[in-house]
């Protein structure tokens, strides 16, 4: 029942193997496990920890499953990165807790592990290489500020009131304006999950119950588009909307004027510090626990920067 | 009539587990040694002990998940909701276990009991409501996927509270007795859900009735049984081997991850059919199956370790499911 069918198998697989046998042999080598691979985000990721692999002379590998609910095949991948004995590892938890087991094995084994993307509860790893939400909200608020004149109500609609990034970029926004903001008034913070739609509903209800309201924040794509779809709607015309992330949506809503301007994160700088703190970590170096992998904002004018537009995806 | 042939083709328990033709089988290991053999000597990283380990691990849940489905492929049905079916009977366990804080053998049974309910449900639609299998199953994946979210508020469920939940799967009794070789509990587990189905499957009723009902349904009806009930009663013990399957996979990540699952009917049902098992029912084996996700997890496992690209990866694998059935259709022949 199985013989030829499983020969053929092994022929092909055999094929396969024959011509990557070189890739890992020699040289030092740093297996990034990532949330994904297919997502724009991942490949500027990805594309940044390549720069950094080039420029210190070492290979690495980076894998992330097909979505981010898939946290057993993300173990499995992490194992399977263990095997290959690397010098370091970059990883970005889907779920800190499932992948604990392993980052003992790694730690035992020597091998110093890189936290990237989003912390790992865990004190395994040497270093977090992520965007510093706080501050990069921080910076939505005063841009919100400035354009709102220092003074009027303004809204946040945010992704969750769990997940890491949901609450440190709502209170990074809502700090800065209480520290530095005393006659603007945040009305209401309201979570529409990330869903556009959701999102959509809960900005039209803000305006109609705030409506004098002067801006609204949208903590992630999905947010923002939220908001800008719910303004839009409602035939709003003077309010002010700062969004995160980017997405072709954001993109054209920031060309169009709809949005004032956006925080975008900088994937790549998040994949080349993961990679150098890596390889510092694997040569014995000392390594800052928390590396800033930096952000950007971005409007219309500056949208086609370079080097803004690198970190930009649709 | 074809179905008592297929009866008596089945044999006894041992010959049901290997069944007949035993070359072929050897061949089927024969070439799996051979993808082990080809990768080792394309890393030497792969074939260590930790890494054997890790493929067997990466197998067990997909695996006892393809076992569930071989029994309702050979009936000649498929059933898409094993993969979230899988994930609801995690969230079952979480709901047990850390909402409810009840003692560990009652979440598992839990687990189990759920999945044998959703398997009844589906058994139901199928036998008795006469809905095809593939829309009756579409339509429980969603109902659970849903259910799972609902029921969790979207939230995993952390089972930190039940010491000892994750060394159902994590822990190792074989580790234990013989030290050095800490093959995980959840192979084991594997292993014996292998044994147990090719057990049923060969020895006893509802295993004879599930060939003949992939052979022949009217020819079962057409000789007295109550081919609905029994129809229904395998897709009620396909749904408890999923809930095994489940009660692993939370085990394994020591939560409940209520928005996984969505996929892995495919990988299973990939499996199944590389194992030699004819979608269009009456014929396959459960020794064939755990063969099929071993080579799935093998080649996945072997192509990370040689640090093939991804994308690459996974047009690797879909060309050996279209080689595996393209070989056994022509030996058919």
């Amino acid at each position: 029942m199985f013989s030829r069918r499983t020969i053929l198998g092994t022929i092909a697989a055999a094929t396969l193997l024959s011509g990557t046998t070189a890739a890992i042999a020699e040289g030092e080598y740093v297996a990034l496990v990532s949330k994904g691979f297919q997502h724009q985000f991942w490949q500027a990721v990805q594309s940044g920890a390549e720069m950094a692999a080039e420029e210190l002379g070492v290979k690495i590998t980076f894998e992330g499953p097909d979505n981010e609910t898939m946290v057993d095949k993300q173990i499995d991948m992490l194992a399977a990165a263990l095997a290959n004995k690397p010098a370091a590892i970059g990883f970005a938890a889907l779920d800190s807790q499932a992948a604990i087991p392993l980052l003992r094995d790694a730690d035992k084994a020597g091998i110093p592990i890189i936290a990237f993307d989003s912390g790992v509860d865990s004190d395994i790893p040497l270093a977090t290489a992520a965007t510093n939400n706080v501050a990069a909200a921080a910076l939505a608020a005063e841009k919100m500020a400035e354009f709102i004149g220092g003074k009027g109500k303004v809204a946040v609609v945010a992704h969750d009131q769990t997940s890491r990034t949901g609450i440190e970029r709502r209170d990074g926004f809502l700090d800065k304006i209480k520290a530095d903001y005393p006659d603007i008034e945040v009305v209401t913070v309201q979570y529409g999950a990330g869903d556009q739609l959701k999102s959509t509903e809960l900005t039209k209800a803000i305006l109609t119950a705030n409506p004098d309201l002067n801006g609204i924040f949208g903590t992630n794509e999905g947010s923002a588009i939220g908001v800008v779809n719910g303004v839009t709607e409602m035939a709003k015309e003077d309010i002010v909307i700062i969004g995160y992330d980017s997405g072709k949506a954001q993109k054209d809503a920031i060309r169009s004027g709809l949005m004032a301007g956006a925080i975008t994160q900088n994937p790549v700088g998040i994949g080349y510090e993961t990679v150098k703190a890596a390889v510092m970590a694997a040569r014995g170096e000392a390594v800052d626990s928390d590396i800033d992998t930096g952000f950007y904002y971005y409007d219309a004018d500056t949208i086609d920067d370079p080097k803004i537009a690198a970190v930009l995806y649709d | 009539m074809t179905a008592s042939v297929d009866v008596k083709k089945e044999g006894g328990f041992l010959a049901g587990l290997i069944k007949s033709g035993a070359h072929q089988k050897l061949l089927a290991f024969a070439s799996l040694i051979m993808l082990l053999i080809g990768f080792s000597l394309g890393s030497p990283n792969f074939m260590q002990m930790s890494n054997m380990i890790a493929i067997l691990q990466a197998t067990s849940v997909i695996g006892v998940l393809a076992i569930g489905v071989t029994l309702i492929i050979i009936t000649g049905g498929i059933d898409l909701s094993i993969g979230t079916m899988m994930t609801f009977c995690a969230v079952i366990c979480g709901v047990f276990l850390t909402y409810w804080g009840l003692p560990l053998p009652i979440g598992v049974l839990a687990g189990i009991g759920a999945g044998a309910f959703c398997g009844f449900c589906s058994g139901t639609f199928v036998a008795k409501m006469k809905i095809p299998p593939f829309i009756a199953t579409l339509g429980m994946m969603l109902i659970l996927k849903g259910l799972s979210l609902v029921i969790s508020g979207t939230r995993p469920i952390y089972f930190n509270d039940t010491p000892g939940f994750d060394k159902i799967s994590r822990g190792s009794l074989i580790g234990d007795v013989i030290p050095g070789f800490p093959i995980p509990n959840g192979v084991l587990i594997l292993f014996l859900v292998a044994i147990g189905t090719a057990y049923v499957l060969s020895k006893t009723v509802l295993g004879r009735y599930t060939y003949a009902l992939g052979s022949n349904e009217e020819a079962v009806r057409l000789s007295g049984v109550n081919a609905d009930r029994w129809k229904i009663a395998i897709y009620t013990f396909a749904g408890s081997i999923c809930g095994v399957a489940g009660v692993l996979i939370a085990s394994r990540l020591n939560s409940a991850q209520p928005a996984l699952g969505l996929g892995y009917e495919l990988e299973a049902i990939a499996a199944v059919v590389i194992g030699g098992t004819s979608l269009a029912g009456g014929r396959g084996t459960i020794l064939g199956t755990l063969i099929g996700a071993l080579i799935m997890s093998v080649l996945t496992n072997g192509l990370r370790v040689m640090s093939v690209a991804q994308e690459w990866q996974t047009v690797a694998t879909g060309a050996i499911i279209i080689l595996a059935v393209y070989a056994d259709m022509s030996r058919k022949k």
